[in-house]
């Protein structure tokens, strides 16, 4: 066992002279009681408390596995409780459930692979994955993409967030008891994904968006459908309106549920949501504007209470600037290249290589060695519905990066949850892993 | 950049347009409090890379001179709008940093992860434990000379021996 005796100036450890294995016990009590929110104990450390059936003070302190198979835990998030009664004191996330190694992976495959890997990180926003890895290759290329490809990745973009928080919608109903709110968040992020599927040819892990442009253009009646999806889903955001904004259950099980101050937030490394709940008027589209993001309006949605009702009022409410900025681009999509003409990043076009020896060579080339990227080191980020998705590429002037670190929002926003948790309840501490919206595949990578 | 972090290698040469500052191991947590005190109030991202096999020139300014490892951090200052990246010399003989725990208390994670992965050690930090890997784990994935292809079993036989 690790724990080590107490401290003799410690006030509240027992007299000495008791039995060292009576002050050990109480002296790792008080150790555990200290004011902080974060659980710092290893699996074994874990396994040897409340051993002792004959120890009355241990039963006080109850450490509780919650998951990592747990209907609430949004995957496989497992959490170690520590509780008095139904009061949470402190907790830890254990994570690495879904583990993969997928950073490691990165640096066996081709920047034109590379998307194919990340993409599966964040599944609920796979398109975000794959800008953010783009951004970063084309900034080590140090190619600039043709204008109509920039708008069609923000046209993707900002509908891929309007289904990820749609997701959000529905988990976060179906969490906390409003199961029809599930049904209604997956049956409107359906239509979403069925024009993804009609674009990219899947409902998620796209591939879509790729070093130098986009894989395809997008189908020649796009407008038709956005403006159907927007005409959609915009009456549907009031029905939720209706349905949970103003209901008194509702705002009675999130209001003043999981408080966290700006300080707090930024301190702890939290981005999107979460800070934005916080009262701090943070995002990257607006603040450190990449794609063409200045040239549409929209607003930044902000909260005051940093509770889980104003991260829930966020996203719901960025649903509809999402849809805002999707409207304008159907405006301002121009005509032309959906992807840069740049010979040594883009395969030659299909009609080319039944006439070319030439184009086929050239198109065998791209995708069995793939293109050399200048050496050097790029981070290029994004603002994802979760917070801040970055890529810290290096590369050592081969065709395949020799590391591939990804910046996972959400990874980072799971160390706000022991503070939003603290002093709480268990139940309560159900709404709160729903309202920090972890995607566990980009939590393990 | 280069006027307020003059003293410090590389403060003049940006990388791509974005602000890298080269701090020594000893300087790092100086470095980190001075950019903390001038307005960089977030630890947005931190990582390291492992240039054990990297064939190419790794373009460091005059005056670093390179390790194995690198612990690269990057700063966030929201009022400013500004971004910093600080990359310290890792020896692979001593892979030990100081934490930047009592800056940003947000590094607790990525300095476990990188201690998971890289194996390198952040003196001082509150909870020193692997976060992705199982515990009981052997080696670390992200090195260079992890073999991937030699695994050992893991849950072979289950004798709860820890």
């Amino acid at each position: 066992m690790s724990i080590t005796a107490t401290s003799p100036s410690d006030p509240s450890a027992p007299a000495a002279g008791a039995a060292t294995a009576e002050a050990d016990r109480a002296a790792e009590r008080v150790r555990r009681r200290r004011p902080s929110a974060v659980l710092r104990m290893s699996e074994a450390e874990a396994a040897d408390i409340g051993g002792d059936p004959d120890d009355a003070a241990a039963d006080e302190l109850v450490l509780l596995n919650m998951g990592p198979s747990h209907p609430s835990t949004h995957g496989v998030l497992r959490l170690m409780l520590e509780l008095s009664g139904e009061t949470v004191l402190r907790s830890k996330p254990v994570i690495g459930y879904l583990h993969t190694g997928m950073e490691k992976t990165g640096e066996q495959l081709t920047y034109l692979q590379g998307g194919t890997n990340v993409t599966r990180m964040d599944y609920a926003s796979p398109l975000f994955n794959e800008l953010a890895f783009c951004l970063a290759t084309e900034q080590l290329l140090g190619i600039d993409v043709p204008e109509r490809a920039t708008w069609i990745r923000m046209l993707m973009c900002e509908l891929n967030r309007v289904s990820s928080h749609l997701l959000f919608m529905a988990t976060n109903g179906m969490d906390l008891g409003a199961v029809s709110m599930m049904i209604y968040g997956w049956r409107e992020r359906e239509e979403v994904l069925r024009f993804f599927e009609k674009v990219t040819g899947l409902r998620m892990n796209h591939n879509y968006i790729r070093p130098g442009g986009v894989a395809a253009d997008v189908p020649a009646d796009w407008r038709t459908d956005v403006a159907g999806l927007i005409e959609l889903i915009e009456p549907r955001l009031d029905e939720y309106d209706t349905l949970l904004t103003g209901q008194p259950i509702w705002r009675e099980r999130l209001q003043g549920v999981g408080v966290i101050s700006a300080a707090e937030a930024v301190a702890l490394g939290a981005t999107g949501p979460i800070l934005r709940g916080a009262g701090m008027a943070w995002d990257l589209r607006r603040d450190e504007p990449y794609l063409f993001y200045d040239q549409v309006d929209f607003d930044v949605i902000v909260g005051t209470h940093g509770d889980c009702y104003d991260r829930y009022a966020i996203r719901l409410n960025e649903i509809r600037e999402s849809l805002r900025i999707v409207a304008q681009i159907i405006e301002a999509m121009p005509s032309g290249d959906y992807r840069v003409q740049d010979k040594k990043v883009t395969p030659p076009p299909r009609s080319r290589i039944d006439a070319s020896m030439e184009a086929l060579i050239h198109h065998f080339k791209i995708f069995t060695e793939g293109f050399k990227v200048p050496p050097g080191e790029a981070y290029a980020s994004v603002e994802s519905p979760r917070g801040e998705l970055g890529v810290f590429m290096v590369s050592d002037g081969t065709s395949v990066p020799y590391r591939v670190h990804v910046r996972a929002p959400s990874f980072v926003n799971l160390q706000t949850l022991p503070h939003l948790m603290q002093g709480g309840l268990i139940a309560d501490g159900v709404a709160i892993i729903s309202s920090v919206d972890p995607i566990m595949g980009e939590v393990d990578r | 950049m280069a006027e307020r972090y003059g003293a410090v290698a590389g403060a003049d040469q940006p990388s791509r347009g974005q602000a890298v500052v080269h701090p020594s191991r000893s300087q790092w947590c100086d470095v980190a409090a001075a950019a903390r005190a001038d307005g960089f109030d977030q630890l947005i991202d931190l990582t390291a890379v492992d240039y054990l096999t990297y064939g190419a020139d790794r373009g460091l300014p005059e005056g670093v001179a390179p390790e194995r490892f690198e612990v690269v951090a990057g700063l966030l200052c929201h009022e400013r709008r500004e971004r910093l990246r600080l990359r310290v010399q890792v020896p692979a003989d001593d892979p030990t940093v100081p934490t930047l725990f009592d800056l940003w208390p947000g590094s607790e994670s990525l300095e476990r992860e990188v201690y998971d992965m890289f194996g390198i050690v952040f003196e001082g930090h509150p909870d020193p434990s692997r976060i992705l890997m199982p515990e009981d784990w052997s080696g670390h994935p992200l090195r260079k000379d992890y073999d991937a292809g030699q695994i050992p079993v893991q849950f072979k036989a289950a004798s709860n021996v820890r």
